[in-house]
């Protein structure tokens, strides 16, 4: 691991535990502002976050699934900050990888402004291990909040998504918001000045800090009792002002009414053919049948572009083959 | 200003068929190939290098684009896409034997979304303009780059531009939703999605940047961020380069996320300061300009705290702007720098390699010795804030030898970057101008890598060809090795 505190850029292996990463950036003060889900290694709800208190995680026994900095960038997968801060691509400054021809390749760097070449670095984040094995990965760190606090408003779910996109076109320190079954979370962070006149603003119930972080933990690590069910659990990523979807089922809604989760016995055209109406995509994410494909199908002149990016990278078809769609 | 040596003579047999071709289904107006018609074309803001366009063609709808793209492939011929022609790279520098395709006349802001926060737009407006039109809304269209009253949306697109504010607002790539492209075969693709993400690949990413390589595009949507209620910038003066380097660390150290953060050199300030009178110290080595936006309570807090950092990193004075005429006043010395150094020139040449931060002062120090090595003077501005250079080289085209003495200045300016573990280009570009230190950046198979890319969206190489990556052909015969973060691929062998 190469840490720069000052440079905001940490580079590390792809086998590097996420948990690693995360527990150096705290000590400096500073986070993954992507807030990547580490689905598999979860810090008990009690103990405090690596590098804060003591350091009184347990170790991870060896069999536990750990997730790791490759894992994350390859999953491509954004926790509740997302809608406010930016995605995992948004971070990503440089990789080095081996392609499908075992070519050891470096694209990007560790510097916050690069235009030489293709963007390869921010093509790899999301693409699930089919066009390359990351061996090294450049991010972009920030530093973390001075205070954060979260309130609770109850409101129907129109409103919700109404109050949502009204507060992200003002200039409210907002970071996080999740509404389910007339619930609507909002978290506020920055300098204590701007988040407690952002209170004042919002009104709302305060949440206390303790159950606050648990909250938005559950819902980055899908521990939330909202997940625990076996039905099919759909994820659609869509224009924020979508109305409500009109679909069978349980949902919850993060990121400002951009992301909708949604658990559901309806079949996949149903899903999908919401998705498309709200100008985005769905995705079968756990469960459920996966005959219709996991993830949203793609134009035919997008997907001979995927299939020829794909042969080019990989021209053996040999990382990942099917992983993101049937025929590549 | 020289034209460029190779300047290809027209094949008008060639030309007489692509215009008949073109005018097949465009009006008259909308084909031009007169010499007197098509030399506005020949140069972008890199004017070093001309050449005239074969033949241009204005477009007016996407259909038209699809079709000359058709046409174009069909015949093979190639095209360079061209918005406003402020490319500083010579990225949308014309083919003698090419088609430019202008979207000049794709001026239309189709949809401004006030709730979804967004607009959707024609990729021949204007970046300020898209700003302008979401004003009255209360949001705004963050990357800013200086050419942002005149360059295109498009053209941001292809070069993913940055500014002054990209290190708190990112730079274009993190500021778009979807794309509309039309590919060289004609067909048309759209890339992102309304929501926050979009199947597949993401090809909003590898498109963003890449200088009109892969596809044109037809329209852009952009995400639209709210007006920061209040802004202020401290104004701090250093007697050395590296103190003012060290104080750009130590504020990011400190937690803070400026909203932009500027360094300026004195030769910068000099000239600035007789061009625009901004107020800035000129007896100094240096001075910062480092912004603070949010609500009243944050700024006046970041203000203080940044104003402590600057003392305590030893700056011979600060000041904090105290109105916003006072704000915009400081800034506007800044952003007219280029012109400003352009008053005291015949000629400058301008530079854009990125460094880590805590590199600034020993960079600007070799910058300095350099400048006796060529006998050219230079002038820094700098987003220091991103670790992005300007360095300003002065020089006179008149004079016999000065441009190619500047452009091996420049030059090694750019590999001076490169071993201190930075980049050729922070956001001009690669265009023509930069493509032998391709070589440099990046191996043999990198190159490769970027040219397979390239054939998976353009198989027979037509669109903006010999641009931003070089042939390892041309590698070979500008000699130089690639060298990453200051290592030689095999650091052992002895060179002579």
């Amino acid at each position: 691991m190469d840490y720069e505190p000052t440079e905001l850029v940490i580079t590390a292996r792809a086998g590097t535990p996420l948990a690693e990463i995360e527990a150096a950036l705290r000590e400096k003060g500073q986070m993954l502002v992507f807030e990547p889900p580490r689905f598999g290694y979860l810090p008990s709800p009690l103990a405090p976050l690596p590098g804060l208190g003591e350091g009184n995680i347990e170790p991870a026994a060896p069999e536990k699934r750990i997730a790791t900095l490759g894992g994350c960038i390859a999953a491509g997968l954004s926790g509740p900050r997302r809608a406010y801060a930016g995605a995992v691509r948004d971070f990503v400054l440089g990789v080095r990888l081996l392609d499908g021809k075992g070519s050891d390749l470096r694209f990007g760097g560790q510097v916050m402004k690069n235009v030489a070449g293709y963007d390869v670095s921010r093509l790899m984040a999301g693409s699930l291990g089919t066009l390359g094995v990351l061996l090294e990965v450049s991010l972009k760190v920030l530093p973390l909040p001075a205070t954060e606090a979260t309130l609770k408003l109850q409101c129907i779910e129109r409103e919700a998504i109404a109050m949502m996109n009204e507060w992200a076109g003002k200039p409210l320190p907002i970071t996080a918001t999740a509404y389910c079954d007339g619930d609507l979370g909002v978290r506020l962070s920055g300098a204590r000045t701007a988040v407690a006149a952002a209170i004042k603003k919002l009104g709302g119930i305060p949440v206390e800090p303790g159950q606050a972080e648990r909250f938005w933990n559950g819902i980055r690590e899908q521990t939330d009792p909202f997940f625990a069910t076996g039905l099919p659990l759909w994820r659609l990523s869509m224009k924020p002002t979508t109305p409500p979807l009109n679909l069978p089922g349980k949902q919850l809604i993060e990121w400002g009414g951009a992301l909708r989760w949604l658990k559901s016995e309806a079949d996949a055209k149903t899903v999908r053919d919401a998705a498309t109406y709200g100008g985005g995509h769905a995705t079968l994410f756990r469960d459920g049948n996966k005959s219709a494909g996991v993830f949203h199908p793609l134009a035919p002149a997008l997907l001979k572009i995927h299939q020829r990016l794909k042969q080019t990278l990989d021209p053996a078809g040999i990382l990942n083959p099917g992983r993101m769609y049937h025929s590549f | 200003m020289r034209p460029v040596a190779e300047a290809a003579p027209v094949d008008l047999a060639r030309r007489r068929e692509v215009v008949a071709a073109l005018r097949a289904f465009l009006p008259e107006a909308s084909v031009l190939f007169d010499e007197e018609d098509v030399k506005p074309y020949e140069c972008d803001g890199l004017s070093a290098y001309r050449q005239l366009p074969m033949v241009v063609a204005l477009p007016e709808t996407e259909e038209q684009v699809c079709r000359i793209l058709r046409t174009c492939h069909g015949m093979r011929v190639p095209v360079v896409a061209r918005g406003a022609g402020t490319g500083l790279s010579g990225g949308a520098l014309p083919l003698g034997n090419g088609v430019l395709l202008s979207l000049a006349k794709f001026m239309r802001i189709v949809e401004v979304d006030p709730q979804a926060r967004s607009a959707r737009v024609q990729p021949g407006v204007r970046n300020l303009a898209i700003s302008e039109a979401a004003a009255p809304l209360g949001l705004y269209y963050a990357p800013d780059p200086s050419s942002q009253i005149a360059c295109t949306i498009g053209g941001n697109v292809a070069e993913n531009s940055g500014g002054v504010h990209c290190l708190k607002y990112g730079l274009t790539v993190h500021n778009l939703l979807k794309l509309r492209v039309a590919t060289i075969e004609g067909g048309i693709v759209e890339i992102g999605s309304e929501g926050l993400d979009a199947a597949g690949y993401d090809l909003l990413a590898l498109m963003t940047g890449s200088e009109g390589l892969l596809g044109v595009v037809t329209e852009v949507t952009v995400k639209l961020l709210p007006d920061p209620e209040f802004a202020q910038v401290v104004m701090a003066a250093f007697d050395d380069v590296g103190k003012a380097g060290n104080a750009v660390a130590n504020v990011i150290a400190a937690g803070i996320i400026p909203a932009g953060l500027e360094m300026m050199d004195q030769a910068a300030t000099r000239a600035v300061e007789d061009f625009a009178h901004a107020g800035y110290r000129t007896d100094v080595a240096a001075i910062l300009l480092c912004e603070s936006d949010g609500t009243q309570e944050e700024v006046a807090d970041e203000i203080r705290r940044i104003q402590d950092v600057m003392e305590k990193s030893g700056a011979l004075q600060t000041q904090v702007s105290r109105d916003e005429a006072e704000r915009l006043r400081f800034w506007a010395g800044r952003k007219a720098a280029f012109p400003a150094v352009g008053s005291i020139s015949p000629d400058y040449y301008c530079m854009d390699g990125t460094i880590p931060r805590k590199r600034v002062g020993e960079v600007l120090r070799r910058i300095t010795e350099l400048e006796k090595k060529y006998g050219l003077r230079c002038a820094n501005v700098f987003h220091a804030g991103d670790g992005n250079l300007h360095p300003l080289i002065l020089y006179d085209a008149n004079q016999p030898g000065e441009l190619q003495r500047t452009e091996a200045f420049g030059g090694e300016i750019l590999e001076l970057c490169l071993q201190v573990g930075g980049t050729i280009t922070g956001e001009h570009g690669v265009g023509v101008e930069k493509i032998n230190q391709m070589c440099v950046q990046f191996g043999s198979l990198e190159l490769e890598t970027f040219h397979a890319i390239k054939r998976a969206f353009d198989e027979h190489e037509l669109l903006n060809p010999g641009k931003a990556v070089p042939t390892l052909h041309r590698c070979a015969e500008f000699g130089r090795m690639h060298v990453h973060a200051g290592r030689e691929k095999f650091p052992d062998l002895p060179r002579f």
